[in-house]
């Protein structure tokens, strides 16, 4: 019984991080504000590094780790991205653009 | 030795279970919450209790091995992160203007 109840265990984590996602997903569609989609978006990624864990020890991998880190690496770079793009209208040439109206 | 390692599973089951429970709460309250910056408090719920009980209680599953030592990367670059783009998306609500709703104010009319 010891050897199947962690299967047991991370299965009912995997649903329940599952369902989290999915509402976190209506917030996303819902979201009046643009604020509210940026923060969802945070949000779902924060809950796939957590589920792309707890997916690798339940199917005995747990070199999935390896990609639950890079993918908190993009949500982050992500969500500043993001914010940055919809405060100046661009993500690169912002200085650029005001030498020029200069 | 045996009955140790038993015991070391629940706990870690225990705190894997629990952080999955604070995710969810985390995210329903960011799904029914009636403003902006109460779903912003609500979502640090995950950032906060769900990272730290689901790593610690997957780290203790696992043993000490090199398994931990990504579990560690992950928290620690979650702890870096997360406090830094949740201050990014309020400081950008800020200065655009996002309100409180009626609901939050209180009797003298002051948003808080």
């Amino acid at each position: 019984m010891i050897d199947t109840m962690p299967h047991f265990v991370f299965l009912i984590a995997l649903i329940l991080l599952f369902t989290a996602m999915i509402l976190v997903l209506i917030r996303l569609y819902k979201g009046p504000t643009l604020y509210d989609r940026v923060l969802s978006t945070n949000s779902f990624g924060t809950h796939t590094v957590l589920f792309i864990g707890v997916l690798g020890f339940l199917s005995d991998r747990p070199d999935f780790l390896d990609i639950a880190l890079l993918y908190a690496l993009i949500n982050f770079v992500a969500t500043i991205a993001i914010l940055k793009f919809f405060r100046y209208r661009a993500i690169g040439d912002v200085l650029i653009k005001r030498e020029l109206k200069k | 030795m045996n009955f140790l390692y038993d015991i070391m599973q629940l706990i870690a089951w225990a705190l894997i279970l629990v952080g999955s429970v604070m995710a969810i709460i985390g995210a329903l309250g960011a799904l029914r919450f009636p403003d902006f910056w109460s779903r912003l408090h609500a979502a640090s719920v995950t950032d906060s209790g769900g990272v730290i009980f689901l790593l610690l209680g997957m780290g203790i599953h696992s043993g000490f091995n090199l398994i931990t030592f990504k579990l560690f990367l992950i928290g620690a670059f979650l702890f870096i992160t997360g406090p830094t783009s949740s201050h990014a998306v309020a400081n950008a609500a800020l200065v655009s203007g996002v309100k409180t709703s009626k609901k939050n104010q209180n009797e003298t009319g002051d948003e808080g």
